[in-house]
Protein backbone atom coordinates (compact mmCIF):
# COMPACT_ATOMS: atom_id res chain seq x y z
CA UNK A 1 0.00 0.00 0.00
CA UNK A 2 1.43 3.56 -0.89
CA UNK A 3 -0.83 5.75 0.49
CA UNK A 4 -1.99 7.04 4.19
CA UNK A 5 0.82 4.81 6.06
CA UNK A 6 -1.21 5.97 9.68
CA UNK A 7 -4.20 4.01 8.67
CA UNK A 8 -4.74 0.35 8.93
CA UNK A 9 -8.42 -0.64 8.73
CA UNK A 10 -9.48 -2.59 12.09
CA UNK A 11 -9.82 -6.80 11.36
CA UNK A 12 -13.65 -7.23 11.57
CA UNK A 13 -14.36 -7.84 15.22
CA UNK A 14 -16.68 -9.42 17.58
CA UNK A 15 -19.42 -7.04 18.36
CA UNK A 16 -23.05 -7.28 19.01
CA UNK A 17 -26.53 -5.66 17.36
CA UNK A 18 -25.13 -4.43 13.91
CA UNK A 19 -26.17 -5.50 10.50
CA UNK A 20 -23.57 -6.46 7.79
CA UNK A 21 -23.55 -2.65 6.74
CA UNK A 22 -22.59 -1.23 10.23
CA UNK A 23 -20.01 -4.27 10.61
CA UNK A 24 -18.48 -3.19 7.16
CA UNK A 25 -18.88 0.45 7.69
CA UNK A 26 -16.76 0.37 11.25
CA UNK A 27 -14.22 -2.15 10.09
CA UNK A 28 -13.27 0.26 7.22
CA UNK A 29 -13.19 3.49 9.23
CA UNK A 30 -11.89 1.76 12.18
CA UNK A 31 -14.34 2.02 14.59
CA UNK A 32 -15.56 -0.75 17.11
CA UNK A 33 -19.00 -0.18 16.25
CA UNK A 34 -21.43 1.91 14.38
CA UNK A 35 -25.03 3.03 14.05
CA UNK A 36 -27.46 4.16 11.82
CA UNK A 37 -27.31 8.07 11.17
CA UNK A 38 -24.18 8.23 11.95
CA UNK A 39 -21.47 9.96 9.79
CA UNK A 40 -17.87 8.00 9.21
CA UNK A 41 -15.02 8.23 6.90
CA UNK A 42 -14.63 5.36 5.53
CA UNK A 43 -11.70 3.35 3.38
CA UNK A 44 -13.28 1.57 0.44
CA UNK A 45 -11.08 -1.68 -0.69
CA UNK A 46 -11.76 -1.17 -4.11
CA UNK A 47 -12.79 2.32 -6.18
CA UNK A 48 -14.37 1.19 -9.57
CA UNK A 49 -15.03 3.68 -12.25
CA UNK A 50 -15.99 2.39 -15.77
CA UNK A 51 -16.06 5.00 -18.65
CA UNK A 52 -16.89 7.78 -17.06
CA UNK A 53 -12.75 7.80 -15.56
CA UNK A 54 -12.06 10.23 -18.14
CA UNK A 55 -14.05 12.55 -15.95
CA UNK A 56 -12.58 11.79 -12.79
CA UNK A 57 -8.96 12.16 -14.04
CA UNK A 58 -10.06 15.40 -15.42
CA UNK A 59 -11.04 16.14 -11.77
CA UNK A 60 -7.84 15.21 -10.39
CA UNK A 61 -5.65 17.73 -12.95
CA UNK A 62 -7.85 20.11 -11.79
CA UNK A 63 -7.40 19.91 -8.41
CA UNK A 64 -3.60 19.78 -8.92
CA UNK A 65 -3.30 16.28 -7.29
CA UNK A 66 -0.74 14.01 -8.59
CA UNK A 67 -0.58 10.93 -6.51
CA UNK A 68 -3.50 8.27 -6.18
CA UNK A 69 -4.10 6.97 -2.18
CA UNK A 70 -3.25 2.91 -3.35
CA UNK A 71 -3.47 2.42 -7.22
CA UNK A 72 -4.23 -1.13 -6.08
CA UNK A 73 -7.69 -0.12 -4.88
CA UNK A 74 -8.26 1.36 -8.30
CA UNK A 75 -10.44 -0.86 -11.45
CA UNK A 76 -11.08 0.76 -14.39
CA UNK A 77 -13.33 -0.77 -16.83
CA UNK A 78 -14.50 0.47 -19.85
CA UNK A 79 -18.15 -1.27 -20.55
CA UNK A 80 -20.63 2.26 -21.93
CA UNK A 81 -20.22 3.07 -25.27
CA UNK A 82 -17.55 0.82 -26.08
CA UNK A 83 -16.34 0.55 -28.29
CA UNK A 84 -16.01 3.98 -29.00
CA UNK A 85 -18.75 5.55 -31.63
CA UNK A 86 -17.20 8.70 -32.36
CA UNK A 87 -13.97 10.67 -31.78
CA UNK A 88 -15.25 12.37 -28.80
CA UNK A 89 -16.11 9.05 -27.43
CA UNK A 90 -12.28 7.94 -28.76
CA UNK A 91 -10.28 10.63 -26.84
CA UNK A 92 -11.80 9.80 -23.43
CA UNK A 93 -11.41 6.50 -23.90
CA UNK A 94 -7.68 7.30 -24.83
CA UNK A 95 -7.50 9.35 -21.68
CA UNK A 96 -8.72 6.53 -19.55
CA UNK A 97 -5.97 4.18 -20.87
CA UNK A 98 -3.39 6.80 -20.21
CA UNK A 99 -4.17 7.31 -16.88
CA UNK A 100 -4.40 3.94 -16.58
CA UNK A 101 -1.05 3.37 -17.52
CA UNK A 102 0.22 6.29 -16.08
CA UNK A 103 -0.23 5.76 -12.36
CA UNK A 104 0.09 1.49 -12.72
CA UNK A 105 -3.66 0.63 -12.48
CA UNK A 106 -3.46 -2.70 -12.92
CA UNK A 107 -7.05 -3.77 -12.65
CA UNK A 108 -7.43 -2.19 -15.95
CA UNK A 109 -10.19 -3.54 -18.84
CA UNK A 110 -10.59 -2.33 -22.14
CA UNK A 111 -13.63 -2.15 -24.12
CA UNK A 112 -13.07 -5.96 -24.89
CA UNK A 113 -14.36 -6.86 -21.39
CA UNK A 114 -17.61 -6.19 -20.63
CA UNK A 115 -19.58 -4.65 -17.92
CA UNK A 116 -17.50 -3.68 -14.95
CA UNK A 117 -19.79 -5.22 -12.11
CA UNK A 118 -19.53 -8.46 -14.23
CA UNK A 119 -16.34 -8.32 -15.24
CA UNK A 120 -15.27 -7.44 -11.30
CA UNK A 121 -16.74 -10.21 -10.11
CA UNK A 122 -15.78 -12.58 -12.69
CA UNK A 123 -12.06 -11.78 -12.13
CA UNK A 124 -11.89 -12.07 -8.46
CA UNK A 125 -11.72 -8.17 -7.41
CA UNK A 126 -14.95 -8.34 -5.41
CA UNK A 127 -14.70 -10.26 -1.89
CA UNK A 128 -17.31 -10.80 1.08
CA UNK A 129 -17.03 -7.86 3.45
CA UNK A 130 -15.53 -5.48 0.98
CA UNK A 131 -16.56 -1.72 0.59
CA UNK A 132 -16.73 -0.52 -2.87
CA UNK A 133 -17.90 2.58 -4.34
CA UNK A 134 -17.92 3.50 -8.01
CA UNK A 135 -19.58 5.82 -10.79
CA UNK A 136 -22.42 3.79 -11.71
CA UNK A 137 -25.66 3.35 -9.23
CA UNK A 138 -25.86 -0.23 -9.93
CA UNK A 139 -22.83 -1.32 -7.95
CA UNK A 140 -25.16 -2.63 -5.24
CA UNK A 141 -24.36 -5.34 -7.39
CA UNK A 142 -21.64 -6.55 -5.22
CA UNK A 143 -23.81 -7.13 -2.30
CA UNK A 144 -24.82 -10.90 -4.63
CA UNK A 145 -21.03 -11.65 -3.02
CA UNK A 146 -21.62 -10.53 0.56
CA UNK A 147 -19.54 -6.61 -0.64
CA UNK A 148 -21.49 -3.32 0.68
CA UNK A 149 -21.14 -1.67 -2.92
CA UNK A 150 -22.74 2.00 -3.76
CA UNK A 151 -22.38 4.25 -6.42
CA UNK A 152 -20.84 7.98 -6.61
CA UNK A 153 -20.12 10.47 -8.72
CA UNK A 154 -16.95 11.29 -10.69
CA UNK A 155 -15.56 13.99 -9.08
CA UNK A 156 -15.86 11.36 -5.37
CA UNK A 157 -14.15 8.77 -6.88
CA UNK A 158 -11.49 11.07 -7.92
CA UNK A 159 -11.43 12.65 -4.14
CA UNK A 160 -11.36 8.80 -3.35
CA UNK A 161 -8.11 8.02 -5.72
CA UNK A 162 -6.71 10.60 -3.65
CA UNK A 163 -7.80 10.63 -0.65
CA UNK A 164 -8.23 7.26 -0.11
CA UNK A 165 -12.08 7.71 1.65
CA UNK A 166 -15.15 9.24 1.91
CA UNK A 167 -17.63 10.25 4.02
CA UNK A 168 -21.07 7.51 4.51
CA UNK A 169 -23.87 7.87 6.51
CA UNK A 170 -24.95 4.85 7.87
CA UNK A 171 -27.77 3.31 6.79
CA UNK A 172 -30.35 1.60 8.79
CA UNK A 173 -31.80 -1.66 7.16
CA UNK A 174 -34.35 -3.70 6.36
CA UNK A 175 -34.41 -7.38 6.04
CA UNK A 176 -36.69 -9.09 3.53
CA UNK A 177 -37.34 -12.80 4.13
CA UNK A 178 -37.69 -14.82 1.20
CA UNK A 179 -39.48 -18.17 1.44
CA UNK A 180 -40.77 -21.47 -0.71
CA UNK A 181 -39.55 -21.75 -4.40
CA UNK A 182 -40.45 -19.51 -7.87
CA UNK A 183 -42.84 -21.93 -10.18
CA UNK A 184 -42.15 -22.83 -13.64
CA UNK A 185 -41.25 -19.36 -15.48
CA UNK A 186 -40.77 -17.12 -12.94
CA UNK A 187 -37.33 -15.81 -11.78
CA UNK A 188 -35.72 -13.54 -9.52
CA UNK A 189 -36.13 -10.92 -12.31
CA UNK A 190 -39.68 -10.99 -11.06
CA UNK A 191 -39.52 -11.24 -7.41
CA UNK A 192 -37.16 -7.55 -7.74
CA UNK A 193 -40.20 -6.08 -10.33
CA UNK A 194 -42.69 -7.75 -7.53
CA UNK A 195 -40.81 -5.54 -4.65
CA UNK A 196 -39.97 -2.83 -6.61
CA UNK A 197 -43.90 -2.43 -7.53
CA UNK A 198 -44.86 -2.92 -4.21
CA UNK A 199 -41.99 -0.79 -2.63
CA UNK A 200 -41.87 1.97 -4.84
CA UNK A 201 -39.05 3.80 -6.05
CA UNK A 202 -38.04 5.00 -2.84
CA UNK A 203 -39.30 1.98 -0.88
CA UNK A 204 -36.07 1.33 1.18
CA UNK A 205 -34.76 4.98 0.35
CA UNK A 206 -31.00 5.53 1.56
CA UNK A 207 -31.46 1.80 3.44
CA UNK A 208 -29.90 -1.51 3.18
CA UNK A 209 -31.39 -4.65 2.44
CA UNK A 210 -30.48 -8.27 3.75
CA UNK A 211 -32.09 -11.02 2.11
CA UNK A 212 -32.57 -13.86 4.30
CA UNK A 213 -35.21 -16.94 4.23
CA UNK A 214 -35.23 -20.49 3.57
CA UNK A 215 -35.12 -19.89 -0.57
CA UNK A 216 -32.02 -17.98 -0.22
CA UNK A 217 -29.74 -20.95 -0.31
CA UNK A 218 -31.41 -22.19 -3.89
CA UNK A 219 -30.51 -19.03 -4.89
CA UNK A 220 -27.64 -19.11 -7.47
CA UNK A 221 -24.74 -16.24 -7.24
CA UNK A 222 -26.30 -15.29 -10.86
CA UNK A 223 -29.89 -14.44 -9.48
CA UNK A 224 -28.29 -12.67 -6.42
CA UNK A 225 -26.50 -10.53 -8.86
CA UNK A 226 -30.74 -9.70 -10.19
CA UNK A 227 -31.32 -9.57 -7.29
CA UNK A 228 -28.39 -6.81 -5.59
CA UNK A 229 -28.91 -5.17 -8.58
CA UNK A 230 -32.54 -4.21 -9.21
CA UNK A 231 -32.75 -3.16 -5.55
CA UNK A 232 -31.25 -0.17 -6.32
CA UNK A 233 -34.30 0.34 -7.99
CA UNK A 234 -35.89 0.82 -4.61
CA UNK A 235 -33.89 3.40 -3.61
CA UNK A 236 -31.37 0.82 -1.46
CA UNK A 237 -27.94 2.01 -0.31
CA UNK A 238 -26.56 -1.59 -0.39
CA UNK A 239 -28.20 -4.81 -0.73
CA UNK A 240 -26.56 -8.53 0.77
CA UNK A 241 -27.57 -11.53 0.27
CA UNK A 242 -25.32 -13.13 3.30
CA UNK A 243 -22.11 -15.53 1.73
CA UNK A 244 -23.17 -18.87 1.55
CA UNK A 245 -21.79 -22.74 -0.14
CA UNK A 246 -22.88 -21.24 -3.00
CA UNK A 247 -21.08 -18.10 -2.68
CA UNK A 248 -18.12 -19.72 -1.83
CA UNK A 249 -18.43 -22.34 -4.97
CA UNK A 250 -18.11 -18.66 -7.01
CA UNK A 251 -15.41 -17.45 -5.36
CA UNK A 252 -13.26 -20.71 -5.17
CA UNK A 253 -11.76 -20.38 -8.64
CA UNK A 254 -11.65 -17.05 -8.73
CA UNK A 255 -10.39 -15.15 -5.59
CA UNK A 256 -6.78 -16.37 -4.85
CA UNK A 257 -6.97 -13.97 -1.64
CA UNK A 258 -8.28 -15.30 1.65
CA UNK A 259 -11.56 -13.21 2.80
CA UNK A 260 -13.88 -12.72 6.20
CA UNK A 261 -17.66 -12.98 4.98
CA UNK A 262 -19.32 -10.67 7.25
CA UNK A 263 -22.93 -11.51 8.88
CA UNK A 264 -25.46 -10.07 10.91
CA UNK A 265 -25.52 -10.47 14.61
CA UNK A 266 -28.31 -11.73 15.42
CA UNK A 267 -29.50 -9.11 17.79
CA UNK A 268 -29.02 -6.46 15.21
CA UNK A 269 -31.60 -3.58 14.54
CA UNK A 270 -33.66 -3.74 11.47
CA UNK A 271 -35.95 -0.88 10.94
CA UNK A 272 -38.43 -3.25 9.03
CA UNK A 273 -39.18 -6.92 8.07
CA UNK A 274 -40.38 -7.58 4.69
CA UNK A 275 -41.93 -11.47 3.91
CA UNK A 276 -42.22 -12.40 0.32
CA UNK A 277 -43.79 -16.04 -0.27
CA UNK A 278 -41.85 -17.38 -3.83
CA UNK A 279 -44.71 -19.61 -4.48
CA UNK A 280 -47.45 -16.90 -5.09
CA UNK A 281 -45.10 -14.81 -7.79
CA UNK A 282 -45.79 -14.92 -11.58
CA UNK A 283 -43.67 -13.17 -14.18
CA UNK A 284 -44.05 -9.14 -14.03
CA UNK A 285 -43.18 -6.70 -16.06
CA UNK A 286 -42.52 -3.01 -15.26
CA UNK A 287 -44.14 -0.31 -17.94
CA UNK A 288 -43.50 2.84 -19.18
CA UNK A 289 -41.38 5.06 -17.24
CA UNK A 290 -40.67 4.07 -14.04
CA UNK A 291 -39.39 0.33 -12.54
CA UNK A 292 -41.75 0.55 -10.01
CA UNK A 293 -44.85 0.91 -12.59
CA UNK A 294 -44.79 -3.18 -12.40
CA UNK A 295 -48.00 -4.92 -13.61
CA UNK A 296 -48.45 -9.03 -13.56
CA UNK A 297 -47.69 -10.42 -17.20
CA UNK A 298 -51.97 -11.10 -17.69
CA UNK A 299 -52.43 -7.35 -17.63
CA UNK A 300 -49.84 -6.65 -20.46
CA UNK A 301 -50.06 -9.49 -22.39
CA UNK A 302 -50.58 -8.79 -26.51
CA UNK A 303 -48.22 -5.73 -25.98
CA UNK A 304 -46.58 -5.23 -29.99
CA UNK A 305 -42.69 -4.89 -29.05
CA UNK A 306 -40.52 -3.64 -31.92
CA UNK A 307 -37.39 -4.55 -30.89
CA UNK A 308 -36.36 -7.30 -27.62
CA UNK A 309 -32.71 -6.34 -25.78
CA UNK A 310 -31.53 -9.33 -23.77
CA UNK A 311 -28.23 -7.40 -21.98
CA UNK A 312 -27.20 -5.62 -18.79
CA UNK A 313 -25.88 -6.19 -15.77
CA UNK A 314 -28.85 -7.50 -14.55
CA UNK A 315 -29.45 -9.89 -16.94
CA UNK A 316 -26.92 -10.69 -19.16
CA UNK A 317 -25.23 -13.19 -17.71
CA UNK A 318 -24.51 -16.71 -18.89
CA UNK A 319 -27.22 -18.07 -17.14
CA UNK A 320 -29.82 -15.85 -18.36
CA UNK A 321 -29.32 -16.33 -22.02
CA UNK A 322 -29.50 -20.09 -21.21
CA UNK A 323 -33.13 -19.29 -19.83
CA UNK A 324 -33.64 -17.38 -23.21
CA UNK A 325 -31.86 -19.77 -25.85
CA UNK A 326 -33.86 -22.91 -23.77
CA UNK A 327 -37.29 -20.93 -24.96
CA UNK A 328 -35.75 -19.84 -28.64
CA UNK A 329 -34.53 -23.23 -29.12
CA UNK A 330 -35.61 -24.44 -32.95
CA UNK A 331 -37.91 -21.49 -32.89
CA UNK A 332 -37.67 -18.24 -35.02
CA UNK A 333 -38.05 -14.63 -33.29
CA UNK A 334 -41.42 -13.06 -35.15
CA UNK A 335 -40.52 -11.31 -38.09
CA UNK A 336 -41.78 -7.88 -36.71
CA UNK A 337 -38.74 -7.89 -33.78
CA UNK A 338 -35.45 -7.19 -33.57
CA UNK A 339 -33.83 -9.16 -30.87
CA UNK A 340 -30.47 -7.80 -29.49
CA UNK A 341 -28.26 -10.04 -27.38
CA UNK A 342 -25.54 -8.05 -25.53
CA UNK A 343 -23.27 -11.01 -23.43
CA UNK A 344 -22.70 -9.22 -20.01
CA UNK A 345 -19.07 -9.75 -20.59
CA UNK A 346 -16.07 -11.79 -22.47
CA UNK A 347 -16.72 -14.93 -20.05
CA UNK A 348 -20.28 -15.15 -20.22
CA UNK A 349 -19.80 -14.74 -24.23
CA UNK A 350 -16.99 -17.47 -24.68
CA UNK A 351 -19.16 -19.38 -22.23
CA UNK A 352 -22.13 -19.47 -24.74
CA UNK A 353 -19.89 -19.34 -27.66
CA UNK A 354 -18.95 -22.94 -26.19
CA UNK A 355 -21.73 -24.21 -25.02
CA UNK A 356 -23.68 -23.75 -28.28
CA UNK A 357 -26.36 -20.74 -26.94
CA UNK A 358 -24.81 -18.46 -29.02
CA UNK A 359 -25.85 -20.18 -31.75
CA UNK A 360 -29.22 -20.80 -30.24
CA UNK A 361 -29.98 -17.03 -29.99
CA UNK A 362 -27.94 -16.38 -33.49
CA UNK A 363 -30.42 -18.71 -35.64
CA UNK A 364 -33.44 -17.67 -33.93
CA UNK A 365 -33.11 -14.21 -35.40
CA UNK A 366 -31.12 -12.71 -32.35
CA UNK A 367 -28.24 -9.94 -33.45
CA UNK A 368 -25.33 -10.42 -31.23
CA UNK A 369 -23.27 -7.68 -30.06
CA UNK A 370 -19.77 -7.23 -28.15
CA UNK A 371 -20.45 -7.75 -24.77
CA UNK A 372 -20.84 -4.30 -22.49
CA UNK A 373 -23.47 -2.39 -21.44
CA UNK A 374 -24.76 -2.05 -25.09
CA UNK A 375 -28.18 -0.45 -26.01
CA UNK A 376 -29.17 -0.33 -22.04
CA UNK A 377 -27.01 2.59 -21.90
CA UNK A 378 -28.00 4.16 -25.33
CA UNK A 379 -25.28 2.24 -27.32
CA UNK A 380 -26.92 1.01 -30.65
CA UNK A 381 -30.43 -0.36 -30.32
CA UNK A 382 -31.93 2.91 -29.71
CA UNK A 383 -35.33 3.37 -30.72
CA UNK A 384 -37.23 5.73 -33.21
CA UNK A 385 -40.61 7.61 -32.09
CA UNK A 386 -43.77 5.28 -31.06
CA UNK A 387 -41.37 1.86 -31.36
CA UNK A 388 -41.53 -0.40 -28.08
CA UNK A 389 -39.05 -2.13 -26.72
CA UNK A 390 -38.81 -4.84 -24.15
CA UNK A 391 -35.72 -5.23 -22.20
CA UNK A 392 -33.69 -7.61 -19.61
CA UNK A 393 -31.83 -4.61 -18.24
CA UNK A 394 -32.80 -2.05 -14.81
CA UNK A 395 -34.83 0.80 -16.12
CA UNK A 396 -37.32 1.99 -18.36
CA UNK A 397 -37.01 5.70 -18.07
CA UNK A 398 -38.59 8.11 -20.46
CA UNK A 399 -35.70 8.39 -23.54
CA UNK A 400 -33.56 5.88 -22.36
CA UNK A 401 -33.10 4.16 -25.52
CA UNK A 402 -33.60 6.68 -27.79
CA UNK A 403 -36.74 8.50 -28.85
CA UNK A 404 -39.11 10.64 -26.11
CA UNK A 405 -41.91 8.82 -27.75
CA UNK A 406 -40.05 5.37 -27.21
CA UNK A 407 -41.58 3.13 -24.34
CA UNK A 408 -39.49 0.56 -22.61
CA UNK A 409 -41.09 -2.52 -20.67
CA UNK A 410 -38.51 -4.49 -18.39
CA UNK A 411 -38.87 -8.10 -17.99
CA UNK A 412 -36.94 -11.09 -17.09
CA UNK A 413 -34.96 -13.13 -19.81
CA UNK A 414 -37.44 -16.19 -20.13
CA UNK A 415 -40.95 -13.32 -21.11
CA UNK A 416 -38.45 -11.61 -22.91
CA UNK A 417 -37.87 -15.02 -25.32
CA UNK A 418 -41.20 -15.81 -25.35
CA UNK A 419 -42.21 -12.17 -26.59
CA UNK A 420 -39.79 -11.78 -29.21
CA UNK A 421 -40.80 -15.13 -30.87
CA UNK A 422 -44.46 -13.44 -30.67
CA UNK A 423 -43.81 -10.34 -31.29
CA UNK A 424 -45.88 -9.13 -28.34
CA UNK A 425 -45.30 -9.05 -24.78
CA UNK A 426 -45.91 -13.11 -23.53
CA UNK A 427 -45.88 -15.17 -20.75
CA UNK A 428 -43.08 -17.49 -21.06
CA UNK A 429 -44.72 -20.62 -19.06
CA UNK A 430 -46.76 -21.31 -22.14
CA UNK A 431 -43.21 -22.16 -23.65
CA UNK A 432 -42.21 -24.53 -20.79
CA UNK B 1 -24.48 31.76 -0.22
CA UNK B 2 -25.97 30.81 3.12
CA UNK B 3 -29.04 32.68 2.03
CA UNK B 4 -31.06 32.09 -1.81
CA UNK B 5 -33.97 33.98 -3.03
CA UNK B 6 -36.26 33.17 -6.03
CA UNK B 7 -39.09 32.05 -7.87
CA UNK B 8 -39.80 28.57 -7.49
CA UNK B 9 -40.56 25.48 -10.31
CA UNK B 10 -42.32 22.89 -9.09
CA UNK B 11 -41.85 19.20 -9.70
CA UNK B 12 -43.71 15.48 -8.94
CA UNK B 13 -42.24 12.40 -7.35
CA UNK B 14 -39.09 10.06 -8.84
CA UNK B 15 -37.57 12.91 -11.39
CA UNK B 16 -34.74 10.34 -12.48
CA UNK B 17 -31.46 11.12 -13.60
CA UNK B 18 -32.14 10.16 -16.71
CA UNK B 19 -34.57 12.75 -17.14
CA UNK B 20 -32.79 15.44 -15.46
CA UNK B 21 -30.08 14.55 -18.38
CA UNK B 22 -30.06 11.95 -20.57
CA UNK B 23 -27.24 9.39 -21.16
CA UNK B 24 -26.28 10.44 -24.55
CA UNK B 25 -25.20 13.88 -23.55
CA UNK B 26 -22.93 12.47 -20.53
CA UNK B 27 -19.49 13.17 -23.42
CA UNK B 28 -20.32 16.77 -21.80
CA UNK B 29 -19.26 18.39 -17.99
CA UNK B 30 -19.38 21.48 -19.03
CA UNK B 31 -22.48 23.47 -17.48
CA UNK B 32 -23.68 24.88 -20.23
CA UNK B 33 -23.66 22.32 -22.89
CA UNK B 34 -25.43 19.97 -20.03
CA UNK B 35 -28.24 22.39 -19.48
CA UNK B 36 -28.66 22.57 -23.36
CA UNK B 37 -30.05 19.36 -22.90
CA UNK B 38 -31.76 19.17 -19.47
CA UNK B 39 -34.71 17.50 -18.82
CA UNK B 40 -35.36 17.99 -22.33
CA UNK B 41 -36.64 14.44 -22.91
CA UNK B 42 -40.20 16.23 -20.98
CA UNK B 43 -40.85 18.27 -24.04
CA UNK B 44 -43.20 21.56 -23.75
CA UNK B 45 -40.81 23.76 -23.09
CA UNK B 46 -37.91 22.03 -21.16
CA UNK B 47 -34.86 23.48 -20.50
CA UNK B 48 -35.27 26.73 -21.92
CA UNK B 49 -38.53 27.88 -19.49
CA UNK B 50 -36.45 26.59 -16.72
CA UNK B 51 -34.03 29.79 -17.21
CA UNK B 52 -37.19 31.69 -15.79
CA UNK B 53 -36.88 30.43 -12.09
CA UNK B 54 -34.11 30.15 -9.35
CA UNK B 55 -35.13 27.47 -7.50
CA UNK B 56 -36.86 23.77 -8.00
CA UNK B 57 -39.11 22.44 -5.68
CA UNK B 58 -39.77 18.48 -6.14
CA UNK B 59 -41.69 15.69 -4.45
CA UNK B 60 -39.65 12.73 -3.20
CA UNK B 61 -36.68 10.96 -4.08
CA UNK B 62 -35.59 13.45 -6.64
CA UNK B 63 -32.26 12.50 -8.80
CA UNK B 64 -33.33 8.48 -8.83
CA UNK B 65 -31.31 6.44 -10.98
CA UNK B 66 -28.47 6.60 -12.69
CA UNK B 67 -25.52 7.92 -10.44
CA UNK B 68 -24.18 10.84 -13.30
CA UNK B 69 -22.85 13.73 -11.53
CA UNK B 70 -23.93 15.69 -14.17
CA UNK B 71 -27.48 15.91 -13.01
CA UNK B 72 -26.94 18.23 -10.89
CA UNK B 73 -24.20 20.25 -13.35
CA UNK B 74 -26.97 20.75 -15.86
CA UNK B 75 -29.33 21.94 -13.01
CA UNK B 76 -26.29 24.48 -11.66
CA UNK B 77 -26.07 25.23 -15.64
CA UNK B 78 -29.92 26.43 -16.02
CA UNK B 79 -29.46 28.99 -13.50
CA UNK B 80 -30.79 26.66 -10.73
CA UNK B 81 -29.69 28.41 -7.28
CA UNK B 82 -30.93 25.18 -4.92
CA UNK B 83 -33.30 22.36 -4.75
CA UNK B 84 -35.68 21.55 -2.25
CA UNK B 85 -37.69 18.17 -2.19
CA UNK B 86 -39.36 16.06 -0.10
CA UNK B 87 -36.33 13.45 -0.42
CA UNK B 88 -33.57 12.72 -2.79
CA UNK B 89 -32.16 9.77 -4.04
CA UNK B 90 -28.31 9.10 -2.09
CA UNK B 91 -26.63 9.90 -5.45
CA UNK B 92 -27.99 12.78 -6.51
CA UNK B 93 -28.22 14.65 -2.92
CA UNK B 94 -24.12 13.61 -2.66
CA UNK B 95 -23.31 14.57 -5.74
CA UNK B 96 -25.23 17.83 -5.33
CA UNK B 97 -23.27 18.74 -2.81
CA UNK B 98 -19.87 17.86 -4.89
CA UNK B 99 -20.91 20.01 -7.41
CA UNK B 100 -21.72 22.91 -5.66
CA UNK B 101 -25.74 22.73 -5.62
CA UNK B 102 -27.69 23.68 -2.56
CA UNK B 103 -30.04 20.88 -1.51
CA UNK B 104 -32.59 21.10 0.90
CA UNK B 105 -34.72 18.30 2.24
CA UNK B 106 -38.21 20.04 3.28
CA UNK B 107 -41.31 18.02 2.92
CA UNK B 108 -43.68 20.32 4.46
CA UNK B 109 -43.28 23.18 1.94
CA UNK B 110 -44.00 21.04 -1.13
CA UNK B 111 -47.86 21.04 -0.84
CA UNK B 112 -47.67 24.73 0.39
CA UNK B 113 -46.05 26.52 -2.86
CA UNK B 114 -46.99 26.43 -6.37
CA UNK B 115 -45.06 27.20 -9.22
CA UNK B 116 -43.75 30.80 -9.59
CA UNK B 117 -44.02 31.45 -5.74
CA UNK B 118 -40.86 33.67 -4.16
CA UNK B 119 -39.49 31.55 -1.40
CA UNK B 120 -36.18 32.59 0.71
CA UNK B 121 -34.40 29.81 2.09
CA UNK B 122 -31.77 30.34 4.98
CA UNK B 123 -29.49 27.60 4.73
CA UNK B 124 -27.33 27.92 7.93
CA UNK B 125 -30.81 29.21 10.25
CA UNK B 126 -32.29 25.90 8.65
CA UNK B 127 -35.61 27.86 7.87
CA UNK B 128 -37.66 28.79 4.53
CA UNK B 129 -39.72 31.78 4.22
CA UNK B 130 -42.91 31.39 2.07
CA UNK B 131 -45.06 34.72 2.30
CA UNK B 132 -45.79 35.08 5.93
CA UNK B 133 -44.69 31.29 6.81
CA UNK B 134 -41.59 29.62 7.28
CA UNK B 135 -40.65 26.16 7.34
CA UNK B 136 -37.90 23.98 8.90
CA UNK B 137 -35.41 21.62 8.00
CA UNK B 138 -32.28 19.78 9.06
CA UNK B 139 -29.47 22.05 8.52
CA UNK B 140 -25.68 20.43 6.98
CA UNK B 141 -23.20 18.90 8.79
CA UNK B 142 -20.75 21.98 9.14
CA UNK B 143 -17.82 19.62 7.23
CA UNK B 144 -20.60 19.04 4.55
CA UNK B 145 -21.28 22.93 4.15
CA UNK B 146 -18.00 23.64 3.79
CA UNK B 147 -17.99 21.62 0.61
CA UNK B 148 -20.90 23.54 -0.84
CA UNK B 149 -19.56 26.82 0.61
CA UNK B 150 -16.48 26.70 -1.56
CA UNK B 151 -18.41 25.41 -4.76
CA UNK B 152 -18.11 21.59 -4.94
CA UNK B 153 -16.10 18.75 -3.75
CA UNK B 154 -13.08 19.53 -6.90
CA UNK B 155 -12.81 23.45 -5.22
CA UNK B 156 -12.95 21.71 -1.26
CA UNK B 157 -10.13 19.18 -2.52
CA UNK B 158 -8.15 22.01 -4.17
CA UNK B 159 -7.80 23.80 -1.06
CA UNK B 160 -6.50 21.08 0.97
CA UNK B 161 -3.66 20.58 -1.41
Amino acid sequence: MTGNPCFRPRDIIETMGMTIAEKILAAKSGKSAVSPGEIVDAYPDLVMSHTATWRSASVMQRVGATKLYDPDRLAIVLDHISPAKTEKYAADQQTSRNFARQHGVAKFYDIDSGIAHLVLMEAGHVKPGDLIVGTDSHCTIYGSLGALGTGIGYTEVASVWITGKLWMKVPSSVRIVVDGSFAAGVYAKDLMLHLIGSLGADGCGYQSVEFYGEAVPSLSVSDRMTITNLAMEMGVKCAFVPPDENTAEYLRERLKDEYHPVYADADASYEREIAVRLGDLEPMVACPHEVQNTKPIGVVEGTHIDQAFLGSCANAKYEDLVVAAKILKGRKIHPGVRLIVTPGSKQILLEAMNSGVLQTLIESGGLVTNPGCGACAGDGGMLADGEVCLSTANRNFLGRMGSAKSQIYLSSPATLAASAIKGAISDPREFL
Amino acid sequence: MTEIQGRIFKFGDNINSDVIIPGRYLIYIDREKLAQHAFEMLGDGFPDKLRNFDILVAGRNFGCGSAREQAATAIQGLGIKAVVACSFARTFYRNAINDGLPIVECPELYAAVQEGDEIRIDLTGGKIAHGSDQYSFPVMAQSVRKILELGGLAEYLKSQM
